[in-house]
């Protein structure tokens, strides 16, 4: 597949967006989807749907079939052991919610501390600040340094003998910094330490391999990966979930329910209760069929080629700064502009059809430690062009010109 | 849709250079107001009088254009009005925003109504329209004491 004819795989980019073509730079926050994946939910629901797991009809095989074909897809596009070890959840929110809530129950007491970084998320920091209150554990934060990474060292400083799970983004969304998770995982393991990662922006980007990273947790969301909203993944190692109590209950993931008691569910069944998103499980196997098809080292090389051309670009803008200068980045440029707010950055930039996002992207910890209320964002996904950065360019010119910079 | 509209002469200088940006001395009512999608905060000083007349009025914060030249222009505009007066003003502005034409009070002159007009654009933003009117809601709860945060969420 060439790349450069990717962008014709997306519908999207045949449509004008108020009267321009459609130059999008937010695929952080989530990806534009693929004409197969979006065929592929129509077909599901105007000629196979059924609900899966429970009733024996035709219908009901073929889609339990069907929904079981994505769980075995993930697992060799992430290269887990065994399938049952891939839970789906609604995204990577649910994935981290899941391991705080049953690794929290078992695991944390009181004076426990859970380590994580500044760059995280909120979804990987609220889910474990309820435990602060439930189970009076505390929370660490590895410190970034001057280019807005986490070093090995910032988490070594952190680990004290009172850590009992460290959480750790893969790929920032705000700096671009991609951690050092092998290292991370090894020294943790050396402590008996498990670690969760969130592989929201890793998953999208990069070449995943569980047996060589050697995590615990794999936390996915799949509307990043250029598949539905409302599917993500849990990769767990089988340990964990044969030894964790189950998250959510209800129905299909029980063995045996009697007034007096019940048994749970054996894996994967154990971490899905109720109905789950049938058509979008099913159609997330369409984005991994369309990732291995692009193959993932040449995403990874057109987005580092598109990064390098648009910092090229920016730093050449003396209004401009970049926030950041980690030397294993992703394709995110944070940026602000001297004298114009990214609110207002974003507003103008729209107006050419340019999309970014502005804010503090869920990131309120990092924006606080680099002193800055918000950022702008521009993001790239696999149909990104150097005319995209160009006219991104371009339009923070008419930025400037507006507020007479 | 005219970006030319939303950031009108007079809103880039509010925005920049923005008027009553400091926190009022001695002042008897206060109130917060934050946006939590853009992380926008402002904070509301108060001075009434016997008389219920807004002796001084200033504000603290951070935030776009928008909101920066929203809250200079408001503070501004109520300064010596009497709590009933700041209470309509406010009303009409956010009835405008969200639906009406033109403003109704009579409160306000010609001049000052043109200015508060300008922000007006954000009409066609509607993204934006919670940049516009945060100061605004933040300045009823001061007037109203009320000691919760406004949350334009809410
Ligand atoms: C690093 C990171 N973690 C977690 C999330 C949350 O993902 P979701 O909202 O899909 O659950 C995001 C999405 O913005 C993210 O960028």
């Amino acid at each position: 597949m060439n790349i450069e004819n990717i962008k014709k795989e997306f519908p999207i980019f045949d449509e004008k967006i108020q009267n321009n073509d459609l130059v999008y730079l937010d695929s952080a926050n989530s990806s534009q989807k693929p004409r197969v994946v979006i065929d592929r939910i129509y077909d599901f629901y105007s000629k196979e749907f059924s609900n899966v797991g429970r009733s024996v009809h035709y219908l009901a095989v073929a889609a339990t079939n069907l929904y079981e074909n994505t769980r075995t897809s993930v697992q060799k596009y992430i290269n887990a052991k065994d399938k049952n070890e891939i839970v789906f959840t609604k995204g990577a929110t649910e994935a981290i919610n899941l391991v705080a809530n049953t690794f929290g129950q078992k695991y944390l007491e009181e004076g426990d501390e859970v380590l994580l970084t500044e760059l995280e998320h909120h979804s990987n920091y609220v889910p474990w600040h309820f435990l602060r209150n439930s189970k009076k554990i505390k929370i660490e934060f590895a410190e970034i340094n001057e280019a807005g990474e986490i070093t090995i060292e910032a988490i070594k400083n952190k680990i004290t003998n009172k850590t009992k799970i460290i959480s750790v983004t893969h790929l920032s969304n705000v700096t671009g910094a991609i951690l050092p998770i092998k290292e991370i995982v090894e020294l943790a393991h050396s402590k008996n330490i498990p670690v969760l990662v969130d592989g929201c922006q890793g998953a999208p980007h990069l070449k995943l391999d569980m047996q060589e990273l050697d995590c615990d947790f794999y936390a996915i969301s799949g509307h990043k990966m250029y598949g539905p909203t409302g599917i993500g993944v849990l990769y767990a190692k089988k340990k964990w979930l044969d030894d964790l109590p189950p998250y959510q209950g209800g129905g299909g993931m029980i063995n045996e329910v009697k007034k007096t008691g019940i048994s749970y569910g054996e894996l994967p069944n154990k971490y899905e209760a109720g109905t789950m998103a049938t058509a979008q499980v099913i159609a997330f196997n369409e984005s991994i069929k369309f990732m291995e098809k692009v193959g993932i080292e040449n995403i990874e090389k057109h987005e580092k080629e598109l990064l390098d051309y648009g910092l090229d670009i920016l730093r050449k803008n003396n209004s401009i700064k970049i926030v950041g200068n980690p030397k294993n980045k992703g394709g995110v440029i944070s940026f602000t502009i001297e004298g114009v707010h990214p609110h207002d950055i974003a507003t103008i930039l729209d107006e050419d059809g340019v999309a970014i996002r502005a804010g503090h992207h869920c990131c309120q910890i990092l924006h606080e430690k680099l002193k800055l209320p918000a950022t702008a964002r521009a993001s790239f996904g696999v149909y990104n062009t150097k005319d995209d950065i160009d006219q991104l360019s371009k339009s923070i010119e008419n930025c400037k010109k507006i507020f007479n910079l | 849709m005219d970006l030319k509209e939303l950031y009108q002469e007079i809103i880039l200088d509010h925005g920049k250079n923005p008027r009553n940006l400091r926190k009022t001395e001695n002042f008897n009512k206060d109130a917060k107001g934050h946006n939590p999608l853009c992380g926008d905060n402002v904070h509301i000083y108060l001075k009434l009088n016997e008389n219920k007349k807004v002796e001084d009025i200033s504000f603290e914060g951070h935030g776009c254009a928008i909101s920066m030249a929203s809250a200079s222009i408001m503070t501004d505009l109520v300064k010596g009005k009497e709590e009933t007066e700041v209470k309509e003003i406010v009303n009409d502005f956010l009835d405008m925003i969200k639906e009406k034409e033109e403003l109704q009070n009579k409160i306000l002159n010609e001049d000052e109504k043109t200015k508060l007009m300008c922000l007006s654009g954000v009409k066609q933003y509607p993204m934006r329209v919670k940049c516009a009117t945060l100061s605004w809601h933040t300045l009823t709860s001061a007037i109203d004491d009320f000691q919760k945060i406004v949350n334009t969420e809410n």
